[in-house]
């Protein structure tokens, strides 16, 4: 039955998603007239193709891509993305090449999430089965979470705004997650990849480190491990029920306790060396006669790091160092950044048994306080959302975060308008809708963590009655 | 002043013993020297230019030493303290009309200046020494002119050009505020620097109110050494160039011809007569120039009009004394110049110089080949384009005749070259791959105009951007546009001046043109020992022009909230790190509850009622109804060392704070 009604699935999927590619494509024919690569709440110093095919202009005039305040992205990404940013005084633009780039690295990353969603799905069944609690999964078979998440992604407003608006959010989106995928399917040489260019690219997804460790040693998410041991000493005859269903799952999933895969992690960190040995080799190659390595660190984690640019985005932080005095700079970025590590830990500790839920809330968290967010990052978080949609079908306040992102993304360009275009109104106020967003940032984090906590408890409570 | 006098006179005494040293008649190289000159022109719009030019001169420290009599010591000093090879410092208010006052000419290519103070100068010092020399000498000059030259010290507001002609010099700096407001406080030292100030002479005719009225008055200080460098000892020592450059409306006395040119005189544009010449001055000269166009214009009415013979009994104008002589040939097509001497006069008999019209004469003055203009595009406040505009003012072949033989360019296929400096402050983001240009209309690719191109992007709070670009444009265009896009910066409210809403000014840029010479073809060659002025206009200049000024509005943000934007961040992040918190630490209270009412007696519906309120109550007071657990008793052990605990830390907060504010 569950095959039939996917079979009936997949077709509208494949639909649906071509829709929002053709959607896409039709919008980037209209790119001069909506401009959105301007806009700040898509391109921000970052992600700006603006500023990246300044950068490229530069290098090509043999000066460094970093001289001035321009450029602060990859040297990689100059080098592919680059040529593509060249206007020609005739013949065909550029510009629909390179929308085509971002277009692709849409579809690859809602394809990978899509095979984040059916891996983690069927772990969660596995996880249901084994505690023996499949009546659950009657609900849960309707919605296969990863088509789901995957159509969330691709029809996202803010991702094609990203993606049509030209900026470099859909490849670092990309690479995030290529390095999900590839842990949730124990390809390390994959996951490494991912984790290393994410990192190039952006330096918050370093904090992934931790739950793509948890995933290639424990595997996708399964309810806590200590519920195993409940069960097993409350009913071991569900045992042997699935064991027999279990063949194309790794081990650990069905055994009670879960056992540390040091292996995986090993290769992980090797591969992981490799591919970061490799992209250094490549930067340095490519600024080999100019500044070089430590220039490149310095005008890109650096500026990430340091808050230099002050021009308005989605996030609070430019607004604070416009008009923290100078002498208490350094003090808060200290503590903005330390907010960030802070809950690493705390997270990692009580999530340890779903790493795929603690990098999304990670995700969610770095460009919730992030120097200079864009809708990019956003539009990352919520496509992963949909990937636990079985486990947050409980969530608080979901129709007050749903009705505030709509109503906030259409606010803050009023407000950014009345602003900057049309003089009648202050920063205060497009201030205000960033401090709105932000919170609704955190009650989104809040509220799924504290869904997902409780979700483990139902299972708890259900599992040892 | 008093010291001054002491001085003089103690040098006095001491030179007593010695051959007295000629003031006058000297020759440059071996003595110091003090000329004074005045150069009146009559403009085509009814106005009148006029021209201070003092030029002081030491000879070479190893020669003469370093004592001077003319010479100003503090400017003397400068010069051994910086290390200074060459300087131009100008002060102007108001903007020069290239379409009127003309922009051909030697005057305007050397005193037209851009609104404000602009600044550049060069240095005899290691190419690392450069940056730190500009900026002591900016606070030097800053304290010498009382301007704000000061805000040049910061690395934001200088550049160092490179191909532009006028700068084609090692260890240069340039830089400029387009916002200084010149008054008399910066006339009145930079008076203070020659030899008579405004007591004697041609400055004292400088009437500050009739000055400043005026539609554009530039102050200007030039200063080349030959003290340091390779050539040390070769040359004059040090020269020293002050100009003021005025331009004046006369009161106009309505007639009823309203095309006739106004009369007027020194003592109708400046309220005085010239009392004589300044003692120390070598030479005391006044010139009524003509220009090319209006002699042109005379030449059709007759040739003898403008020569010194039929000067007397001219139908057109009238002078009010007579010239001592006329330098420039008539029939040369070039300006011509009424010298007038004025040691000739004294304070009971003071030169007016002054011409009457009697015949309405048009005339036009000597355009340069392409007129610049500079505007913003764009609105709003968050990007826009900066476009500088060539039109040629030389229509069909693009060029005259004339003026351009000298140039070595052909009629078809030239081109021309023009060189644009623009610096514009770091906010201005300028994205120099956006560079367009537009020829008559049409898209042109780059490389194909381009000749040479140096681009130094802005770096944030640190370096300003600096584009200096040759272009080689097609002679026979008619107006070319350049348009680069950038985006507004945003800065921090600490470095907003205090009237942020007016806009910040991007600096003048420079549009040059290498293949044109502006000079006075005078045939006189023997100009240097007579008059000083003229012989600096026979010098080849580049011709060039300065754009406006460009006033960008910026954003602002609030400035009176810096608290609320705190405190209303640190909120929100409060709110995240502890809500989050709580969520991940409720666990343990809970599970707790849980495995008790597991192990619990089978619940009933009273105890169930109770675990509900006492879960709700706790949520709001945590503390007030703690379900009895063994914790109080086991806990009184520990409350001693904690207790202990407690008090230590505190004692050793104490010794810290206490050491930490001794050592404050």
């Amino acid at each position: 039955m569950a095959d039939g009604e996917e079979k009936k699935g997949r077709p509208r999927f494949w639909t649906l998603a071509a829709a929002a590619v053709l959607v896409r494509v039709a919008l980037v024919f209209f790119q001069e007239e909506l401009n959105l690569g301007s806009r700040p709440e898509v391109a921000t110093p970052l992600t700006s193709l603006r500023r990246l095919a300044e950068g490229y202009w530069l290098k090509q005039s043999s000066i460094s891509p970093y001289a001035g305040s321009m450029y602060h992205g990859s040297p990689l990404l100059l080098a592919v993305i680059g040529p593509l940013t060249v206007k020609r005084v005739e013949g065909p633009s550029n510009h629909i090449l390179c929308s085509l780039v971002f277009i692709i690295a849409d579809i690859i990353s809602a394809l990978l999430i899509r095979a984040t969603g059916q891996n983690l799905q069927l772990a969660y069944r596995h996880g249901l089965g084994s505690l023996n609690l499949q009546r659950l999964q009657e609900t849960s078979r309707s919605i296969s979470a990863g088509d789901l998440a995957a159509l969330i992604y691709l029809w996202n407003p803010m991702t094609i705004v990203a993606c049509v608006g030209l900026s470099t959010s859909p490849i670092e989106n990309m690479m995030v997650v290529l390095c999900v995928y590839g842990a949730c399917s124990k390809l390390a040489p994959l996951a490494a990849f991912g984790w290393v260019l994410a990192v190039h690219l952006s330096l918050y997804p370093i904090m992934l480190i931790i739950p793509i460790i948890l995933l290639l040693g424990y595997g996708p998410d399964a309810p806590p491990a200590k519920l195993f041991i409940i069960s097993t000493n409350s009913g071991s005859r569900s045992l042997s029920d699935t064991h027999d269903k279990s063949n194309s799952l790794p081990n650990q999933m069905t055994f009670p306790m879960r056992i540390f895969s040091w292996r995986l992690v090993g290769s992980f960190i090797i591969w992981a060396s490799i591919w970061s040995l490799h992209v250094l080799i490549l930067s340095s190659i490519y600024l080999n006669q100019f500044g070089g390595l430590s220039e490149m660190f310095k005008k890109t984690y650096g500026f990430i790091l340091t808050v230099e640019d002050l021009s308005p985005n989605i996030g609070v932080l430019w607004y604070f160092f416009a008009e923290v005095f100078d002498f208490f700079r350094v003090f808060f970025l200290l503590v903005f950044h330390m907010n960030i590590l802070f809950m690493i830990l705390p997270l990692a500790i009580r999530l340890y048994h779903r790493p795929c839920f603690l990098a999304f809330v990670y995700i969610a968290i770095s460009s919730l306080l992030k120097s200079y967010p864009s809708v990019g990052d956003s539009a990352l978080y919520l496509g992963l959302l949909g990937l636990f949609i079985n486990e947050l079908a409980e969530m608080h306040f979901s129709f007050l975060l749903f009705g505030g992102y709509i109503g906030l993304s259409f606010l803050s360009p009023v407000m950014h308008n009345l602003w900057i275009w049309r003089g009648t109104g202050n920063a205060n106020f497009y201030f205000a809708t960033a401090i709105a967003y932000a919170s609704l940032q955190i009650l989104l984090v809040v509220e799924s963590v504290s869904a997902m906590l409780n979700h483990d408890r139902m299972l708890r409570k259900l599992s040892s009655t | 002043m008093d010291l001054r006098c002491l001085c003089l006179l103690s040098l006095l005494l001491l030179s007593l013993g010695f051959p007295p040293i000629s003031a006058l008649g000297s020759v440059a190289g071996t003595d110091e020297d003090f000329t004074e000159e005045l150069l009146l022109k009559p403009l085509p719009d009814r106005k009148v230019l006029s021209h201070f030019h003092f030029e002081t001169s030491a000879p070479h420290t190893s020669v003469y030493g370093r004592h001077h009599r003319i010479f100003p010591k503090a400017v003397y000093q400068l010069v051994h303290k910086f290390r200074i090879r060459e300087i131009e410092l100008s002060f102007t208010q108001g903007r020069w009309n290239y379409e009127r006052w003309g922009g051909f000419d030697s005057l305007s290519s050397q005193n037209a200046k851009p609104p404000g103070v602009e600044l550049w100068a060069s240095f005899d010092v290691p190419p690392d020494e450069v940056d730190l020399t500009w900026r002591n000498l900016t606070h030097a000059l800053s304290g010498l002119f009382c301007a704000s030259i000061n805000f040049l010290e910061s690395s934001t507001a200088y550049s160092a050009p490179q191909l532009v002609p006028r700068f084609n010099l090692s260890g240069i700096r340039y830089g400029s505020l387009p916002r200084e407001a010149v008054c008399t406080e910066n006339l009145t030292p930079w008076l203070k620097l020659l030899p008579c100030r405004d007591k004697a002479g041609l400055a004292a005719i400088l009437d500050r109110p009739s000055i400043y009225k005026g539609f554009y008055h530039s102050q200007r200080l030039h200063l080349v050494s030959s003290e340091f460098g390779p050539n040390e000892g070769v040359g004059a020592g040090i020269i020293l160039v002050q100009t003021l450059t005025t331009v004046i409306q006369p009161d106009f006395q309505s007639t009823d011809e309203i095309s006739l040119q106004p009369s007027w005189s020194i003592s109708s544009i400046f309220g005085r007569k010239i009392p004589g010449q300044c003692v120390l001055a070598r030479l005391s000269n006044v010139f009524l120039e003509l220009e090319k166009g209006l002699v042109v214009e005379l030449e059709k009415l007759g040739l003898e009009h403008v020569n010194m013979k039929g000067l007397s009994k001219n139908p057109i104008f009238e002078l009010s004394g007579t010239p001592d002589r006329l330098v420039g040939e008539v029939s040369q097509k070039s300006s011509v110049f009424y010298e007038f001497n004025v040691n000739k006069y004294a304070v009971d008999d003071p030169l007016d110089l002054g011409i009457t019209w009697k015949l309405p004469m048009v005339w036009s003055c000597l355009l340069a080949p392409f007129h610049a203009t500079r505007f913003l595009m764009g609105s709003g406040n968050e990007r826009g384009s900066i476009a500088i505009s060539l039109r040629s003012l030389h229509s069909d072949l693009g060029l005259p005749s004339s003026e351009f033989e000298s140039s070595p360019l052909a009629k078809h296929g030239c081109t021309v070259r023009v060189v644009i400096f623009q610096v514009v402050p770091w906010y201005v983001k300028v994205y120099y791959h956006t560079l367009k240009i537009f020829i008559d209309g049409k898209t042109y690719v780059l490389s194909d105009v381009i000749e040479k191109m140096h681009v130094s992007p802005s770096e944030d709070k640190l370096s300003p951007g600096m584009m200096e670009i040759i272009f080689r444009l097609p002679c026979d265009m008619r107006s070319a546009t350049i348009i680069v896009d950038f985006d507004k910066g945003f800065l921090h409210i600490d470095e907003y001046p205090p009237d942020a809403n007016q806009g910040f000014d991007i600096p003048s840029a420079i549009v040059s043109f290498p293949d044109f010479h502006a000079s006075a073809y005078l045939t006189d060659k023997s100009l240097s020992n007579e008059s000083l002025l003229l012989f600096r206009f026979q010098e080849k200049n580049h011709v060039q022009s300065y754009t406006e000024v460009l006033l960008v509005p910026l954003t602002t943000p609030d400035f009176s909230m810096p608290y609320n934007v705190i405190t209303f961040t640190c909120t929100v992040l409060a709110l995240y790190f502890g809500s989050l918190l709580n969520v991940l630490r409720r666990r343990v209270g809970e599970e707790e509850r849980f495995l008790k009412s597991e192990a619990a007696l089978k619940p009933g519906l009273l105890p169930k009622l109770l675990t509900k309120l006492s879960a709700k109550l706790r949520r709001k007071s945590p503390e007030s109804p703690q379900p009895p657990s063994p914790s109080p008793p086991s806990s009184s052990s520990f409350v001693s060392l904690r207790l202990l605990l407690k008090v230590i830390l505190v004692a050793v907060l104490a010794i810290v704070w206490h050491y930490y504010l001794n050592d404050n």
